[in-house]
């Protein structure tokens, strides 16, 4: 099967802190210290209370699938998914290392990156527990 | 709301290898008003979206060499053609202008657009575009993140889904213009190729080159026409994102945006006769019946099975063009030929097979860039005077 290329991300100065962290393998979120919540996609100003006062934690890396979707008609296919992360919000990201008959909405997923060409770590998810070898899904 | 809507005009090509995209803009903006019985010096106002070639609205008011007062190129996608509506009406009533077009046109199929169901117009600068582009985000696959998560919620099927293209086949079978006129079964649509699960390929809309246009008047000159009086009778906006990652793949604006319509125009659901809405994907028609209020959240799949949206059948007629599933879609941008149907049923100019008897009261409602990202909602509310 082909080898999927992955797009690559488009840092800017607001989020670069975001990508230099996943290249060292951390999943960085951003959350609001006023409010105390996080959010996703991550920003400067809390989408929430507006507070400028917002920062980068290490997030667990934990979550369930909300909802997910196998481009078939991509060569090779592959799985968009919204994961509800353990923090709260929910983010677009990839099901990698699955199994299409064994991912559902609802499963337990974790954090796992991928390399683009351009060298950067992108967040994507798998479940530990159908995880199968990698280079597949 | 007192304007009226007093020509529309659907291209009839569907594909445009011959002509340019100014080309096709000037011909729907001349048979929306030669619709009307209107000309040139009439026209005082201009709107159009991002598929006018150049600059908001200047190269083509150039190109037309047309002196207007006044001018509108807000863009929401798909839906900024019912968003022109209101603001044409808005305009009016703020004597900005008497006489507004709003034109739709272009040819995704000539300029290798054609190959997707939709076509994402991106830049990299969205604040959004890093946490999504690299997971590989189609129009696709987020319109059937929706229904995957409507199947989960409600219990919602894929030969429910598959009813809405049965429904649209059974009126672009009355249709010479559509580009698929041959009437489907929900098997056909089960039988087709999975796109991206849980969608089918005849869960998707077609892509197509044309456009069209209206024209929208101010009660005098409407009166002054000859043509039959459709009146604007109500108009709400609304829109929706990821919410800072608190989305919600089974609700649209359409809720935000019927809700300010019905207010205006002092109606409920029950009275509609006729609803035309945005086909892009199944799943948009059955979100937008639920969140307009035609049926309870969750029931949307129920309420649209056993042909209860074909015409002369069911309760609630809709697309009887064949919609942007059969008959047209041009510019990937739906909101305009929604409008076009929605007149010709008030005008009881629809297709004499598909005509919605004693229909005084229609719907149309859009959705305009992608459920499952970030969209907006028009609804306008038409009726027969």
């Amino acid at each position: 099967m082909t080898e999927r290329i992955l797009p690559e991300p488009t840092p800017t100065p607001e989020t670069i802190a975001f990508w230099d962290a996943a290249k060292k393998g951390m999943f960085l979120i951003r959350r609001c210290k006023e409010c105390g919540k996080a959010h996703w996609y991550p920003r400067s100003i809390c989408p929430f209370c507006w507070s400028d006062d917002t920062e980068w934690v290490e997030g667990s890396g934990k979550g369930t699938i909300y909802s997910y979707s196998i481009m078939r008609r991509a060569a090779p296919p592959y799985v968009m998914a919204y994961v509800q992360l353990a923090e709260g919000p929910r983010m677009m990201t990839n099901i990698v290392d699955m199994a299409f008959e064994d991912i559902a909405i609802g499963q337990a997923v974790e954090v796992t990156f991928r390399q683009s060409e351009g060298g950067f770590s992108i967040p994507m998810f798998s479940s530990p527990g159908f995880r199968r070898d990698a280079g597949v899904g | 709301m007192h304007a009226y809507i007093a020509g529309a005009f659907e291209h009839p090509t569907r594909n445009a290898p011959d002509k340019s995209i100014a080309q096709l803009h000037a011909e729907v903006v001349l048979g929306a008003l030669a619709d009307a019985g209107l000309s040139k010096s009439d026209v005082d106002g201009y709107f159009c979206g991002p598929d006018a070639p150049g600059t908001g609205p200047l190269s083509m008011l150039d190109y037309l060499n047309l002196k207007v007062r006044h001018f509108d190129s807000t863009n929401t996608s798909g839906s900024s053609y019912m968003v022109h509506v209101g603001h044409a009406v808005e305009a009016i009533a703020a004597g900005k202008c008497n006489v507004a077009v709003i034109a739709l046109a272009g040819r995704p199929r000539q300029e290798g657009q054609g190959k997707g169901a939709l076509v994402r117009q991106d830049d990299s600068r969205q604040p959004d575009f890093q946490w999504e582009h690299p997971f590989g985000i189609a129009v696709l696959n987020v319109y059937a993140m929706c229904a995957a998560r409507h199947i989960f919620d409600y219990g919602t099927t894929s030969e429910q889904l598959a009813w809405i293209r049965v429904a649209a086949s059974h009126h672009a079978h009355h249709n010479p213009g559509a580009v698929l006129r041959d009437v489907v079964t929900t098997q056909d649509v089960l039988n087709s190729p999975v796109v991206a699960d849980p969608l089918r390929r005849l869960d998707c809309c077609l892509v197509t080159d044309g456009g069209g246009a209206i024209v929208v008047v101010r009660p005098e000159i409407a009166k002054s026409l000859k043509r039959p009086l459709v009146r604007i009778r109500g108009y709400g906006s609304g829109h929706s994102g990821q919410n800072g990652g608190m989305l919600d793949l089974t609700s649209t604006a359409a809720a935000d945006s019927g809700r300010v319509a019905f207010e205006q125009a002092q109606v409920t659901p029950n009275d509609i006769k006729y609803v035309s809405l945005y086909d892009s994907f199944t799943i948009t028609v059955l979100m937008q019946l639920e969140d307009l209020g035609f049926c309870k959240k969750g029931e949307g799949g129920r309420f649209v099975s056993d042909g209860n949206l074909i015409s002369g059948i069911g309760k609630l007629p809709f697309n009887t063009d064949g919609g942007g599933l059969c008959n047209n879609h041009p510019v990937n941008r739906g909101g305009m030929t929604k409008m076009i149907e929605a007149v010709r049923q008030v005008r009881g100019e629809a297709h004499p097979n598909v005509q919605v008897r004693n229909c005084d009261l229609a719907l149309a409602n859009a959705i305009g860039g992608q459920l499952g990202a970030r969209h907006a909602s028009a609804t306008v509310i038409l009726e027969r005077e």
